[in-house]
C-alpha cells in the first residue's frame, strides 16, 4: 500500500485532533501553509513513525528538508520503499 | 569521641518507654523493643564493633532495625544500603566508606562481598547481654540518594540531623502505630522509623513482594494510625480494595509532587484522616509540610523569620538551609550547600496566586523547540481527570521541535478504553495549559513502574 493515503489520512487527524483548520491538501502546498503548525508536524512525524515504522529525519546527514506537501510524502516513499 | 551527654537512637527510644505493647513488625515477624534491652540480635556483641564503619546488608528492613538501635553511638559510622543497590557497586562502596564489617543477615547486596571485610550476623534470637554497652559516641548515618542512573552518591547525616525539632506538627502522640510505603533505608522511610521510636510508639514495616492489597491489610491488623507514602504509592494503594477498610488517622505524602488530584482522592478515601503532604529531601532533609488540602505552599514560608526551616528561590528552585540539611556527601568533593549553608533541592518552583506550586525537577525539563515543559506539570493536570488513575509524561525526541510532549496514561478501572475519552482529557490539558505543554500523543498503559524509592520511574529521552 502506498504511504500517500497513510499521511494524508495521519494529516486530518492531527489537524481534526489539534483543531487546526486544513488547506486543501496539494502536492505543491507549502507544509507550513497547510494549517499545521511545527508542533503538528513534529506529531505527524511521531504517529507516521509509530504506524509505519519509519522516521526518515531520523538518518544522520543530508536529508534536505521538505518544503511541500509533496516534498514531504516523497521523503517518505523513499524511505519506505 | 565519646560525648557523655550523647543520647544515641537506643536512650531515645527507651526514654519513650519500653512497654509491652511497643513493637517492630514486618510480613514475615515482629520483635517487641523490650526485648532489645535484654539482649542482642547481632551474632556479636556490638562492644567489638566499637569506633567502626559498619555497612548494613538486609533485604528485609526489620533486621537493619535492629542493628540500627544496637550500633548507634558505637560504631563511627553506619551505611543504610538499600535493597536495590546494585552489588556492582559495592566494592567501590566499602572502599569510599572506609568500611571495617558488613552487618547482615546473609541476604541484601553485600551478603557475598565480605573479602577483606569482617562479616557479622543478624540472628532471628535475642542473645543474653553480657552487660550493656556505652552508647555514647555520635554515630554518622550514611544514606545512599535515589538516583536513577549510575552510582547513588552518599550523604553524611547524623541522628540529630535526621530527627532534629521540626515546625511541622507531625503529633507525637505516644501510642502511635507508624509505617510507611518506603523503605527505612531511604531518607522518607528512615524519618518514619525514627518519628515512631523516638515519639514512643511502634512501626509497621512494609515488605519487598508484598502486594499493596496486602501490605493495607495488614497495616490494618496491626492497627496502623500513622502512614506515609510518595504520590505513586498512594495512587497505587487506591486501586486496592484494600484501601476500603483501612482508617489511619493521619496519611503524609513526600518524595514527589503531590497534585490536587491525589490531595481530593485521598480526601474522599479517608474522610477521617488528616492529610498532609511534606518537602523533604536525603541531602536538604524535611523543611515544611502543608495541612490545607491544597497542592503547593503558602508563598509565606519563604524567608519567613523564625522557622526551622530557612527558604529561599534562586532562578526557580528551592534552597534549604537548616539543622536538618545533611553535612555533606562522602568522597567525591561535590559540594551539598552554597556559601550561605543553603542546600539547592532541584527542584523547580512557580508562584501562582499566594502559593508556590512544585513543577517538577531542573533536569527533568522537556525542551519542546525551545519552551520548558515540566513533565509533573502536564501530570498534574492530567490526573485531575476522573478516569485517570495515574499519568507519566515524557519527552519524546522529535527531528522538528527537538521533543515534543507524550503522555502514558493509566486509567481507572471501569473508566472504558482511551479512544472514547481521548478528547476529553486533551480538552483538559488545553484549559490548563498553553499548547506546547498539551500532550501530542496519549497512550493507554496497564500501570507504571515504581522505582523502589517509591518515585515513577522517568526514563530520560
Amino acid at each position: 500500500m502506498s504511504v500517500r493515503p497513510i499521511i494524508l489520512d495521519h494529516i486530518v487527524r492531527i489537524a481534526e485532533q489539534q483543531k487546526k483548520p486544513l488547506a486543501p491538501l496539494t502536492d505543491d502546498l507549502p507544509l507550513l501553509e497547510s494549517g499545521l503548525d511545527s508542533l503538528c508536524i513534529a506529531v505527524l512525524v511521531a504517529s507516521l513513525d509509530d504506524s509505519l515504522g519509519v522516521d526518515p529525519f531520523d538518518r544522520d546527514g543530508d536529508v534536505p528538508f521538505p518544503v511541500t506537501l509533496g516534498d514531504f510524502i516523497e521523503l517518505y516513499e523513499h524511505a519506505t520503499a | 569521641m565519646p560525648q557523655p551527654d550523647y543520647r544515641s537512637l537506643w536512650d531515645l527510644t527507651a526514654s519513650g518507654g519500653l512497654s509491652s505493647r511497643r513493637f517492630v513488625a514486618d510480613a514475615s515477624g515482629r520483635f517487641v523493643l523490650a526485648d532489645l534491652a535484654r539482649g542482642r540480635s547481632l551474632t556479636v556483641a556490638p562492644e567489638t564493633l566499637r569506633g567502626q564503619s559498619v555497612l548494613l546488608s538486609c533485604e528485609r528492613q526489620l533486621p537493619a532495625v535492629q542493628a540500627l538501635l544496637q550500633l548507634d553511638g558505637i560504631a563511627r559510622r553506619i551505611l543504610l544500603c538499600p535493597p536495590d543497590l546494585a552489588p556492582v557497586h559495592v566494592p567501590a562502596v566499602l572502599e569510599e566508606g572506609e568500611v571495617d564489617a558488613i552487618v547482615s543477615d546473609g541476604t541484601g547486596p553485600a551478603a557475598q562481598s565480605a573479602g577483606a571485610v569482617r562479616m557479622i550476623g543478624i540472628g532471628s534470637q535475642f542473645i543474653k547481654n553480657e552487660q550493656a554497652p556505652g552508647r555514647d559516641s555520635p554515630t554518622e548515618w550514611l544514606l545512599f540518594t535515589s538516583g536513577t542512573t549510575g552510582r547513588p552518591k552518599i550523604v553524611v547525616h547524623t541522628l540529630a540531623s535526621l530527627a532534629g525539632p521540626l515546625d511541622d506538627g507531625m503529633a507525637i502522640a505516644s501510642d502511635a502505630v507508624w509505617s510507611t510505603f518506603y523503605d527505612i533505608r531511604r531518607y522518607g522511610g528512615l524519618q518514619i522509623l525514627l518519628r515512631a521510636l523516638l515519639g514512643g510508639g511502634s512501626m509497621v514495616l512494609s515488605q519487598a513482594h508484598e502486594s499493596v492489597a496486602d501490605f493495607l491489610a495488614r497495616a490494618q491488623r496491626c492497627g496502623v494510625t500513622h502512614i506515609s507514602g510518595t504520590p505513586s504509592h498512594w495512587r497505587r494503594a487506591l486501586m486496592s480494595p484494600a484501601a476500603r477498610d483501612f482508617t489511619p488517622a493521619y496519611v503524609r505524602l513526600s518524595g514527589e509532587v503531590a497534585d490536587q488530584a491525589i490531595l481530593n482522592s485521598l480526601a474522599a478515601a479517608f474522610p477521617r484522616s488528616s492529610i498532609a503532604h511534606a518537602f523533604a529531601s536525603t541531602e536538604a532533609g524535611v523543611a515544611f509540610d502543608v495541612r490545607d488540602g491544597l497542592a503547593g505552599f503558602p508563598a509565606a514560608l519563604i524567608g519567613q523569620a523564625g522557622a526551622k526551616a530557612d527558604l529561599r528561590v534562586v532562578d526557580g528552585s528551592l534552597r534549604i538551609r537548616s539543622a536538618r540539611t545533611a553535612s555533606r556527601y562522602l568522597g567525591d568533593g561535590h559540594r551539598l550547600a552554597d556559601a550561605d549553608g543553603f542546600v539547592d533541592t532541584g527542584d523547580m518552583l512557580e508562584l501562582r496566586g499566594g502559593r508556590y506550586y512544585f513543577v517538577g525537577r531542573r533536569e527533568g525539563i522537556i525542551n519542546i523547540g525551545g519552551q520548558k515543559v515540566h513533565p509533573e506539570e502536564v501530570e498534574a493536570v492530567i490526573n485531575q481527570h476522573p478516569a485517570v488513575q495515574m499519568a507519566r509524561v515524557r519527552g519524546r525526541p522529535s527531528p522538528i521541535t527537538g521533543a515534543i510532549v507524550v503522555a502514558d496514561i493509566v486509567l481507572r478501572s471501569g473508566s472504558g478504553t482511551l479512544e472514547t475519552i481521548r478528547d476529553d482529557i486533551l480538552e483538559t490539558c488545553r484549559r490548563a495549559l498553553p499548547p506546547h505543554k498539551v500532550p501530542a500523543m496519549l497512550t493507554e498503559v496497564a500501570g507504571l513502574e515504581i522505582a523502589e524509592s517509591g518515585k515513577l520511574v522517568r526514563r530520560r529521552a
